[in-house]
């Protein structure tokens, strides 16, 4: 576990690894005060209503019952229904959220590295960048997508320029469309790519680049073999803090997509709760999402990361 | 060497020294743009659509609750980011410290708990906790809001407190101990003052969070509004540009606060380095 | 080293109240899978400069941790000045210990760090003890700064001050001076002393460097495998080790191998390859069979062939394998046939250097002999000592 900070066992505790057990042993029952609250909360609000939701998406709806007036069942055909009819939106979550990712990552990489690395010694200036990269949490994340749509909307001023210079045919638009989604995707999960890199990347011994430029490794090999693998705990948190939300957004999708070919499996979600009222096809589709999302994670954290991740 | 070759490694070493900079300057600028132009269109003499701009005004600024709504909703959205920040702060470093000082039989379960909810997509945990709160018939409000922020901002804190915890040597609680300190007293001296730092960056993180979450809070809320649900609701018809006074006012706020306390900081090292 | 002396004063008669020995009784402690103390006895008297030696993994830190109740031993019994307190927490014990990294608390000054043990136990005018401490350690000046701008010796200082301000029973040392530089570490060595001789508080210090061990306590225990070789003062422990681990970790011994063939009552004779080697009986540990014959390399004399009689008792012939120049003395390998290699130590009187290849004639005094059980590995110990 180690997603923010990448962290790193201390030698410290390795060595006296043998007292620190004993120790921990003889006081195990001040261990278990102070987890236990903490997972007796996460218990009754996260273990339990992931019970509830499974249970929910195998409800019935009675004949004759009223809408959200479900009952308890094993309607497994809840799930190749949902499935059959929202795969295409399933994919297209994966397909958004992996671009986004790849984005986030060439973005908030050389982000982390500046603040981190080239900025080390100016305190103050890393403060003050660290704080903009989590203060725009504080402007509301739908305000500032909100802003987006307003400022890449079809009567705005960079629709015009590119029109203007062509990079952008005539009728062309960049609201409404796929490239706007994952633009807002991206944009939106980027500071949970680039603090965990930034927590990592602090820690790096800048001699090391040294001892690699020194052994005649030229900058881009030094970072490709040396600073790289180093941060690789950071670059894994952040891929995961920013896939895994936003694969299931869909705040993106509704404010700057359109209705035929950019809608969300979140979309799906929501409206389904809220909209038709379909309790168990909501549930069953939540169910799957958070499945498939695991099933990548672990395929993802056991090809690239270390035991310390989970 | 001729001068083609000169000339391309002198190209690479500008690139190399420019490249981090570049990129990074503009992803900052990616960053910013859209509060930017929030700021602006906070001035914009509006009245009901805030599209277009249609002239500069400071009246938004001097009335910031005259959209109606706009101000409760921003109380709803600080009460539970308070509220939520506490609790989970409390509950997640009691969790980080007992995870990296103690062993348990169970340790992978309790690793695996913590991580869960942060590998579980927003529109789940909101979709669960509601299934959950359907099925016992608890009544959306408040209450469920502050439940599930809670729920979601545990686990971050318990990833950035643990790193803080571990790289705190535990002698130093041994040395407390060693001189006349009570094991509460080692925590309160010794323990505590140096997770501080860890501690206020995961309350921060949890509260920024909390204050911007809109899928959850949008599951679990029933009929109350928070600041993010006020203004998915009203970009429908046309966001008020009072909610852009305050979403201006709030990221302003937060600069000051952090950038004032690292200045103390940063003159308080100064003046000890003096010393 | 220390001129000023205010505070001392108080500081002795309270050790002297305290007038407390420190006693351990079979003490074990057992980790899951070795022991690391077994069935330790020791009695530590009030007012004593102890030294624990031993290498690395010899238990001689988990012995150091029981006594602070950082750790609890399996089974025994700990008391100080008759008082057991086995069983109290560590907050609780009169003791205070100098840690390895000296564990300064790195969010308080040095004034702070010093006065914290004072303060837990709401004494009175903590910050003025506290600075009566420093001025013993001579770092008065340094009060408000914090630990990090300290240098190693700087703040080696504090975590001594912060421990004695309390004018524990027994003050603990564990490897105080492992993470100073060499020059540092013997200057510390003398100031440790003197500050002891003047607090008069029971000094326990753990180190695995003989020659620190040596310099500085009036009582030497040697540890092994969790268990105490042998006892007593440096001198003693030197000029008549009892095993062969405390022949070899304590300084260098050539140990030889051989029978018992004669016995002259106060004496035996050894009989090694030819040679007659004469061990008094006082000096050694078995008076039959098989047994080690050890004599320290400063206590041999070489002599060329010519000026020797190679039939004498305590005498060796062999030749010079290898000669190294050390400024005080010259250190010479001489293999013996059929015995090994032996080392001499001879101190340089401007007299010429024997040359690598030369065949000379070992000799000594049996005053200097000493003769252990055959039973034991003659290379224990050897070349353990990672000081």
């Amino acid at each position: 576990m180690a997603l923010l900070a990448g962290e790193r066992k201390s030698p410290v505790i390795h060595q006296r690894g043998a007292d620190e057990i004993s120790s921990a042993k003889r006081r195990s029952r001040i261990g278990y005060l102070l987890i236990l609250p903490g997972f007796i909360f996460l218990l009754l609000f996260f273990v339990l209503p992931v019970f509830s939701l499974l249970a929910t998406s195998l409800y019935t709806k009675p004949p004759g019952a009223d809408i959200g007036q479900f009952a308890p069942a094993l309607q497994f055909s809840n799930y190749t229904d949902v499935l059959s009819g929202y795969w295409p939106e399933f994919l297209r979550s994966f397909g958004f959220a992996l671009v986004a990712t790849v984005a986030a990552l060439l973005i908030g990489y050389p982000m982390a590295y500046l603040v981190a690395v080239r900025l080390r010694g100016h305190a103050l200036l890393q403060g003050i960048l660290l704080v903009l990269i989590i203060a725009p949490f504080f402007t509301s994340f739908i305000l500032r997508t909100q802003a987006w749509k307003q400022i890449l909307a079809d009567e705005g001023p960079v629709v015009a320029v590119l029109r203007a210079v062509s990079l952008l045919p005539p009728d062309g638009r960049l609201t409404a469309t796929a490239f706007a989604v994952v633009c807002g995707l991206t944009y939106n999960f980027l500071p949970f790519m680039t603090l965990p890199i930034y927590a990592n990347l602090e820690r790096l011994d800048t001699r090391l680049i040294e001892a690699g430029n020194d052994l005649y490794a030229s900058p881009a090999t030094t970072f490709r073999t040396v600073t790289l693998p180093l941060s690789m705990p950071g670059v894994i948190a952040g891929t995961l803090l920013t896939f895994i939300p936003a694969a299931g957004d869909y705040i993106n999708s509704a404010l700057l997509g359109n209705n035929q070919d950019t809608t969300m499996i979140g979309q799906v979600i929501d409206s389904l709760f809220f909209r038709v009222v379909d309790y168990p096809g909501a549930s069953a589709l939540s169910f799957v999402l958070m499945l498939a999302i695991l099933f990548l994670v672990i395929l993802y954290v056991r090809r690239f990361g270390t035991k310390e991740i989970l | 060497m001729s001068a083609g070759t000169a000339g391309s490694a002198l190209l690479r070493q500008v690139l190399g020294r420019w490249l981090i900079p570049l990129i990074g300057g503009m992803a900052f600028l990616f960053l910013l743009v859209p509060i930017a132009y929030v700021f602006a269109f906070s001035f914009n003499d509006a009245g009901r659509t805030n599209l277009t701009w249609r002239g500069f005004t400071l009246d938004n600024w001097r009335n910031p609750c005259g959209a109606p709504a706009v101000c409760e909703s921003l109380a709803n959205s600080l009460q539970i980011g308070a509220t939520a920040t506490v609790l989970a702060t409390i509950l997640g470093t009691a969790i980080a410290i007992g995870l990296v000082r103690y062993r348990f039989r169970f340790n992978a379960t309790a690793n695996m708990l913590i991580f869960l909810p942060l590998a579980t997509p927003e529109v789940v945990l909101g979709a669960s906790l509601l299934a959950q709160f359907l099925n016992v018939g608890a009544e959306l409000g408040m209450g469920t809001i502050i439940i599930a922020h809670t729920m979601f901002c545990i686990s971050f804190v318990v990833v950035t407190v643990k790193a803080r915890v571990a790289s705190l040597d535990p002698q130093l609680e041994q040395a407390a101990a060693d001189l006349y300190a009570t094991p509460f007293q080692a925590f309160w001296r010794v323990t505590f003052p140096l997770l501080l730092p860890g501690i206020v960056a995961a309350a921060l993180l949890a509260f920024a969070i909390s204050f911007d979450d809109f899928i959850i809070t949008n599951f679990n809320s029933g009929s109350a509004d928070t600041f993010p649900k006020f203004v998915y609701v009203a970009a429908t018809r046309g966001i008020p540009a009072q909610a852009n006074v305050i979403g201006s006012a709030m990221f302003i706020i937060a600069l000051l606060i952090v950038i004032g306390g690292q200045i103390l900081a940063a003159r308080r090292a100064k003046l000890l380095a003096a010393l | 080293m220390i001129q000023e002396h205010v505070g001392v004063g108080a500081v002795k008669t309270a050790a002297d109240a305290n007038g407390a020995d420190l006693s351990l009784r079979s003490i074990c402690k057992r980790f899951a899978d070795f022991v690391a103390v077994d069935n330790l006895d020791l009695t530590i008297p009030a007012g004593s400069f102890f030294a624990l030696l031993g290498p690395s993994g010899c238990g001689k830190t988990t012995t150091l941790r029981m006594v602070a109740g950082l750790e609890q031993p399996t089974a025994g019994t700990i008391s100080i000045g008759g008082k057991d307190i086995t069983h109290t927490s560590a907050h609780e014990r009169p003791v205070n210990t100098v840690f390895q990294n000296y564990a300064l608390f790195p969010h308080m000054n040095v004034l702070d760090n010093v006065a914290f043990g004072l303060r837990r136990r709401k004494v009175r005018d903590a910050h003025a003890e506290a600075r009566g401490a420093l001025k013993l350690v001579e770092l008065e000046h340094l009060a408000s700064r914090r630990p990090a701008q300290l240098s190693g010796g700087q703040q080696q200082r504090v975590a001594l001050a912060r421990a004695i301000v309390n004018r524990p029973a027994v003050l603990l040392l564990d490897e105080p001076l492992g993470a100073l530089d060499m020059k540092l570490r013997r200057q510390m060595q003398v100031e440790l002393k003197n500050i002891q001789n003047e607090v008069g508080l029971t000094f326990v210090h753990v180190t695995h460097d003989q020659e620190e061990a040596m310099t500085m306590a009036d009582t030497v225990a040697v540890m092994n495998g969790g268990r105490v070789e042998q006892l007593g003062a440096p001198q003693e422990l030197y000029g008549l080790p009892r095993t062969a681990f405390v022949a070899n970790f304590l300084g260098k011994s050539n140990l030889i191998s051989g029978q018992i063939i004669e016995d002259r009552g106060d004496a035996v004779v050894v009989a090694a390859h030819g040679s007659r080697l004469i061990v008094l009986k006082d000096r050694a540990t078995s008076h039959h069979g098989h047994v080690l014959v050890g004599i320290r390399p400063e206590k041999l004399s070489m002599l060329r062939p010519q000026d020797a009689d190679p039939s004498a008792a305590n005498t060796l012939s062999g030749r010079v394998a290898d000669v190294s120049f050390t400024g005080v003395s010259t250190e010479y390998s001489v293999e013996v046939p059929g015995i090994g290699t032996m080392g001499v130590f001879s101190q340089n009187y401007g007299t010429q250097q024997v040359q690598p290849g030369e065949n000379v004639v070992l000799n000594w005094d049996s005053a200097y002999a000493f003769g252990l059980g055959g039973d034991q590995d003659s290379r224990a110990g050897a070349g353990q000592d990672a000081g």
